[in-house]
């Protein structure tokens, strides 16, 4: 029995990862792709459809306009052309949650292509080749019942809900990705968060990798090191968080890695990543026979947006990514440095939201990518799903900023919030972690530290008033941290006359 | 009062508009003949009695309320089983759609229940409209009240038969090679094919989407035009209607006159295979319209011999795609579900046993010509050959206004003598299929009997994009010249069919 995975090093050393990725975005249009119905997430099942998404006989699409700009700002923030003129075509392949048997899609007509990305990982830059971006719709949603795992091997029966039929759906397709291998899958998981920072400034979707709105299926496949010899390639699906599509990446090169060095055979299939193992498991065999049958959809006119719309559209787009990061940087007065750990941290969007609610860059960039990156990198998470967000980040930094709390208990404060015990003020009240502002007892614990240091007292008099520092530190032991340390240098100077 | 059911929809509107007659009156005569001699002609798939009286006395209060109403209101109607009409049984003669009550009205059906036109029923067709005869309908053929041993055309052989054997003086066909036109040809009747997207093809059950065209049938040119203007117009729930103004084709009927109209004969259409009596009656009509001040000449369209090839390309390929929501999953027959099956499996089966012959030949005709490494060849090379018969067209239009043909290379045939010959079938519709593919409009109208035996023969008449009105303007004018040489419409000379009492 050979071993299932080898280390991604060795994998690396042997081999070269070839990998593209397909991400499927869900638009957050009112209503669906090619019908009226509303798009809500949530709702109960099969209450959000019409003839139309239910493809029942007769039944005729018409295309969302909204739909089309939403396509074509996310072609022109890719930097796609945007085909002057292009059509719908018919994916035909039989499946229960696919009303139709068919889905409307596009196919050698894309509404927008050959464009590219830039990401950063490790402050190199990286260039990602879009191979095209296209309308579709989504299929509706089964639940398999009655097995063991909720796939359909083993269940009872399975039940279909149509709300998400006719979904628009926006498929991403890069270009192979020609990075370092070493990159191949950091590269990946930041094309893919950024990705779904630009669908954010763009407002064409509400980007929740949870509840699907977007997917990610990683092809990979392996070449041996310097050859050119193409692997056969597997596509990863139900990739459902940035960290897992580094993951997700990583383990199918160490598991291909592993069967090609057994002598084996990489089979051509669909493969399911599962989160909580951290594996991939084999899915339906895809061969190169799958034939879909596409052809051009005769129950829609082409689309054909004027220049005039498209240029209108441009107009409206935000800040590209890569300039928006360099005027930050400038206001911020970050360093080259400080600016690639912020990247690379994946802090720029909380940053961005923090200082948007008045904490000072430094601040906002030393909490987040201080407490609360450790905090992420420990629990497995990503930064911007913990359960901090920059409002809390900026009340607490308020609190630093009033004097209520120092950095120290700050942190405490943090660790609490984390820990779900409630609010700030709740978890400073629970913790006892108020710093003491009262005079009072601060100039009691100063009188203690100088009775009790009279060697230091006499190095201050004798005109070394740096060896004071040694007395604030006794004073903040003593308040056991709780206590604003310039407000206590103040309160001894003025003691000690210096 | 004379019999109610041989009155034209203009004269019945007539009628009702000055009370001389009641819609439940008419609507009630209608359902009369109906039980009288539908059991021979088997015209109807469904009689909806209770539904027709209720929108003939909703039609009455609102007349009697002096609600203004449009000029076919109370009229009734027959309508093919292809068309959605809500709670009503629709099949489009298929065993899958056995006992399936849409939950939405058809743009058409609205738009009838808008003019308030009474539905009396549901018409038989060919199983999802596929073929020529109605003999492949799963629910029986239809027969040519001319001579019930003969088919009455198909796949709107149930609409046609029904107005020619006075069950209906109106009825809504769908053409998408000729299935309003050659029906209309066979039993003696008008039948129209408007412009592609000139008619919403929403709740119209698909079999090639790219052609399918609902369109009107009648035994007048007037009573077509008046049904074709309330039917037709932009629907935003059909992304290939046509956003333009209906033409003006009630005003054309009225008018009929075709002094200095261009009339092209397309060469290609006549000759070898068509029958003698036909080639006949077809000239003399040509030769009654120059005498009226057209001026007529021959025309050719060299590509119009590859259209039928071409069409059963690109109709099995679209048809493939979108029969396949046939899977017993939502609604519709369903076969196996026993628990132990898969849904595939009960999939395969339902289709097994829902679809005849016919549809499962054009599937798997449609899903080979689609498929990868085949596509380019087969569905590719259609595409094209579509291409150049629009071109053959548009040529053409640039010298005529019009070109004609038969409407078939023969009359109505014998139940049973071609339905196991497909290619014989298939070339029924030689003449129809080229204003198909080309999206253009196109009618049949009555220009006699053949002398061999005595069948109605059907003039064909083509029209560029949008100017449906130009076939109204002949139809009329050939209409008229006609009825001074029979003395009334061709139907008044259809043998009487014994009446079940």
């Amino acid at each position: 029995m050979t071993a299932d995975v080898v280390a991604i090093d060795d994998a690396l050393a042997q081999y070269d990862p070839v990998m593209g990725l397909e991400v499927h975005v869900e638009l957050n249009t009112k209503s669906k792709m090619f019908c009226g119905c509303p798009t809500e997430f949530g709702a109960p099942p099969n209450t959000q459809t019409c003839p139309v998404c239910l493809g029942l006989p007769g039944a005729l699409p018409v295309v969302n306009r909204r739909g089309v700009e939403s396509a074509i700002k996310i072609g022109l923030a890719l930097n796609c052309e945007i085909a002057e003129w292009c059509r719908f075509a018919r994916k035909n392949y039989f499946y229960p949650d696919m009303p139709k048997n068919f889905q409307t899609s596009q196919y050698d007509e894309p509404i927008a292509f050959n464009g590219w990305s830039e990401v950063i990982v490790d402050g190199e830059t990286y260039r990602i080749e879009i191979e095209r971006a296209h309308m579709e719709e989504d299929t509706g949603k089964s639940t398999h019942v009655g097995g063991a795992t909720g796939r359909i091997q083993g269940a009872s029966h399975s039940l279909v809900d149509y709300n998400r039929a006719g979904i628009p759906l926006i498929e991403i397709v890069t270009k192979t990705i020609e990075v370092p291998p070493a990159k191949a899958a950091a590269v990946a998981r930041a094309f893919v968060s950024q990705l779904r920072d630009l669908l954010l400034a763009l407002d064409v979707s509400d980007v929740r990798m949870d509840q699907g709105s977007l997917r990610c299926d990683a092809n990979v496949s392996l070449k041996p090191s310097g050859t050119t010899v193409l692997g056969t390639r597997t596509e990863t699906k139900n990739v459902n968080s940035f960290r897992s599509v580094e993951r997700a990446i990583t383990y199918e090169i160490t598991r291909q890695a592993a069967v090609l060095n057994a002598g084996g055979k990489i089979l051509q299939e669909t493969r399911h990543w599962h989160e909580d193992t951290g594996i991939t498991t084999s899915g339906r065999e895809k061969s190169d026979a799958d034939d879909y049958r596409y052809f051009p959809e005769p129950d829609l006119v082409p689309v054909a947006p004027s220049r005039e719309w498209v240029e209108e559209i441009r107009a409206t787009l935000p800040e590209a990514p890569s300039l928006r990061r360099v005027r930050l940087q400038e206001d911020w007065g970050f360093t080259d440095l400080e600016m690639r750990d912020v990247i690379n941290g994946n802090a720029l969007e909380p940053i961005v939201a923090t200082t948007s609610l008045g904490v000072s860059a430094a601040a906002a960039k030393k909490w987040w990518l201080g407490e609360l990156a450790r905090f992420a990198n420990e629990s497995g998470t990503d930064l911007d799903a913990l359960p901090v967000g920059p409002a809390e980040v900026a009340e607490v930094q308020k609190l630093v900023d009033e004097g209520t709390l120092n950095d120290k208990l700050a942190r405490q404060v943090f660790e609490g919030l984390l820990a779900g015990e409630g609010t700030p003020a709740e978890i400073m009240e629970k913790r006892g972690l108020a710093l003491v502002s009262d005079d009072g007892p601060l100039l009691e614990a100063i009188d203690r530290a100088i009775a009790a240091n009279p060697g230091v007292v006499e190095k201050v008099n004798s005109g070394k008033p740096a060896a004071a520092g040694a007395l604030i530190g006794a004073v903040m032991k003593d308040m056991r941290g709780q206590a604003d340390a310039a407000k206590v240098r103040e309160l001894l100077n003025a003691k000690l006359g210096i | 009062m004379s019999d109610l059911t041989r009155k034209t929809a203009a004269e019945l509107s007539e009628l009702m508009a000055s009370k001389q007659a009641s819609s439940v009156e008419v609507t009630q005569a209608h359902l009369d003949r109906i039980a009288a001699v539908d059991g021979s002609v088997k015209a109807f798939l469904h009689v909806d009695t209770e539904g027709a009286l209720a929108q003939a006395a909703a039609v009455d209060a609102k007349r009697a309320a002096g609600e203004e109403l449009g000029p076919l209101a109370g009229v009734p109607l027959a309508l093919k089983d292809v068309l959605t009409q809500e709670g009503v049984p629709t099949t489009a003669g298929s065993k899958i759609l056995e006992g399936w009550k849409p939950p939405y009205d058809s743009t058409v059906v609205k738009r009838l229940k808008a003019a308030g036109i009474v539905i009396l029923g549901k018409t038989n067709m060919d199983e999802f409209a596929m073929g020529s005869s109605t003999e492949n309908s799963a629910y029986g053929t239809t027969h040519n009240p001319w001579d019930l041993t003969r088919i009455p055309g198909g796949s709107g052989g149930g609409s046609s038969a029904a107005i020619s054997a006075w069950e209906a003086p109106l009825a809504i066909g769908t053409d998408t090679g000729g299935s309003i036109r050659q029906p209309g040809a066979f039993t003696g009747t008008v039948g129209v094919k408007p412009t592609y997207g000139g008619t919403s093809r929403y709740g119209l059950i698909a079999l090639a989407s790219s052609l399918d065209t609902p369109g009107p049938c009648a035994r007048t040119t007037l009573d077509a035009a008046l049904l074709h203007e309330a039917i037709a117009g932009w629907d935003p729930m059909d992304s290939t209607s046509i956003n333009q103004d209906v033409p003006p084709v009630v005003a054309a009927a009225r008018n009929g006159d075709v002094s200095g109209l261009r009339i092209g004969v397309v060469k290609e259409l006549g000759g070898d295979g068509y029958q003698p009596g036909v080639e006949a009656r077809f000239h003399e009509a040509v030769e009654l319209l120059t005498k009226l001040g057209a001026e007529v000449v021959e025309v050719s369209c060299p590509h119009f011999e590859y259209a039928l090839p071409a069409y059963y390309l690109i109709l099995p390929s679209e048809a493939s795609s979108n029969l396949a929501k046939f899977d017993a999953m939502r609604y519709g027959l369903r076969v196996g579900d026993d628990g132990t099956n898969s849904a595939e499996t009960v999939t395969g089966l339902s289709r097994e046993a829902g679809f005849g012959d016919e549809v499962k030949r054009r599937i798997i005709l449609g899903t080979h010509a689609l498929s990868s490494g085949y596509y380019d060849a087969y569905y590719g090379q259609a595409q094209k050959v579509r291409t150049l018969i629009a071109r053959d067209f548009i040529k053409a239009y640039e010298q005529v206004d019009v070109l004609v043909s038969p409407a078939t290379p023969t009359t109505a045939f014998a139940i049973g003598d071609r339905i196991n010959d497909p290619i014989a079938m298939y070339k029924n519709d030689l003449c129809t299929i080229p204003s198909n593919l080309a999206g253009n409009a196109a009618a049949s109208f009555p220009c006699g009997l053949a002398d061999e035996d005595g069948l109605p023969v059907g003039f064909h008449v083509m029209a560029p994009v949008m100017r449906d009105d130009l076939l109204y303007t002949v139809g009329a004018a050939l209409e008229s010249a006609l009825a001074e040489k029979w003395g009334g419409v061709l139907m008044s000379k259809a043998p009487e069919l014994v009446v079940n009492r």
